[in-house]
């Protein structure tokens, strides 16, 4: 389950903020996932909270700002939201899009004290 | 939201997902005055933005510059567990060997026993145990370089923890991932598990020796993979027979000055 060195990455970074900029508790986490990137969003829950115990951020909330995906197709270059790195173009079906959104894992903001 | 402040609890500015369209709050306005003074006295909002992957990026960076300095072409093998990768990469070097200068860092949770088998070749072999991880990161790699002989001017072949999802994450500072899919494992493995075809450059498909007894159908396992990866390089071969073995090594070597 990468998910677990992902949520521990993201306790590094928000160490890593606390230390820079001051603050000593964290109230609330906001990680933008992407639909088509390689988190699960239920593991990615369970493993935030085993990951933040000893933390700024023990008992912070998360909250997950889930995009959708969108591919854009090399052979008509219509561009859709699409559910699976896999489907097909929508309006030509051509398969193989490729991927312009939707794949990001990032720790967007923080509510602090 | 609190129109007065912006405090509260639904925190449509954080979000950035439609602020103008959120309904207005229809909360107690003396209660939500008291909450505003909290968030103005000890509450922040501190915005990031950065990439979960920033520090293993940093590492694969750095692992990318040191294979640039020495000429070393580094790939990264994925599959899942028992697809033939070890036995593939023993055959491979016993191949190159004399050729270039090898060298091999293997990952898996427990045991030493594939880097055994690599050294019997004569190539040098780090293992990395991972214990209850199930990839290999950048970081480990780095140190598990600094065990190892350089192999100037070479060739890396870093053998992944068996695993079709995690390590497809991962940037080791590797040249490219190469993924080994064996005939045995069923052709649908490339749609199940989009991520790590879709990070692949090319797909060795093996075991190619036992086609004649199993029901697997090649050319749909290829159309899956390029259907999630139009650019996949697929070659066909068998680590026991030997078929194929050439047109993978000719691919290592055609891979080399793009390396250095």
């Amino acid at each position: 389950m990468h998910e677990m060195s992902l949520a521990q990455s993201v306790r590094e970074i928000i160490e890593q903020a606390a230390l820079e900029q001051g603050f000593s508790r964290v109230k609330t986490v906001w990680l933008e996932i992407g639909r088509l990137s390689c988190v699960e969003q239920e593991a990615m829950r369970f493993c935030f909270t085993a990951a933040m115990q000893g933390s700024v951020a023990e008992a912070a909330r998360l909250e997950i700002i889930d995009t959708p995906g969108r591919g854009l197709c090399r052979k008509c270059g219509h561009e859709a939201e699409i559910e699976n790195v896999y489907d097909a173009c929508p309006r030509c079906g051509n398969y193989g899009l490729q991927l312009v959104a939707g794949d990001a894992m990032r720790v967007k903001e923080l509510e602090v004290a | 939201m609190c129109l007065t402040c912006g405090c509260g609890s639904d925190e449509v500015l954080i979000r950035g997902r439609k602020p103008l369209n959120k309904p207005k709050a229809p909360v107690s306005f003396k209660l939500h005055r008291v909450e505003a003074k909290v968030a103005e006295d000890s509450q922040r909002i501190v915005k990031l933005e950065q990439d979960i992957l920033h520090k293993n990026d940093q590492h694969a960076q750095a692992n990318r510059d040191y294979f640039a300095r020495h000429g070393v072409l580094a790939l990264n093998l994925v599959s899942s567990p028992g697809s033939g990768k070890t036995t593939l990469l023993v055959r491979t070097l016993q191949t190159l060997t004399g050729r270039y200068p090898l060298a091999v860092i293997e990952g898996d949770q427990q045991t030493e026993q594939d880097a055994d088998r690599i050294r019997a070749t004569g190539v040098s072999a780090v293992q990395i145990n991972t214990g209850k991880g199930c990839h290999l990161d950048a970081q480990m790699v780095e140190r598990a370089l600094a065990e190892l002989p350089c192999p100037d001017g070479g060739m890396l072949f870093i053998e992944n923890v068996g695993n079709l999802v995690c390590p497809a994450g991962f940037d080791l500072g590797e040249f490219a991932k190469v993924v080994v899919l064996s005939v045995t494992e069923g052709e649908d493995k490339p749609l199940k598990y989009p991520d790590m075809f879709r990070a692949a450059e090319l797909m060795l498909l093996n075991k190619c020796d036992l086609l004649p007894y199993l029901s697997f159908d090649v050319e749909q396992a290829e159309a899956y993979a390029r259907r999630v990866n139009p650019d996949i390089r697929i070659i066909r071969l068998s680590a026991v027979s030997g078929e194929g073995m050439d047109e993978w090594t000719s691919w290592l070597e055609a891979q080399r000055p793009q390396a250095s």
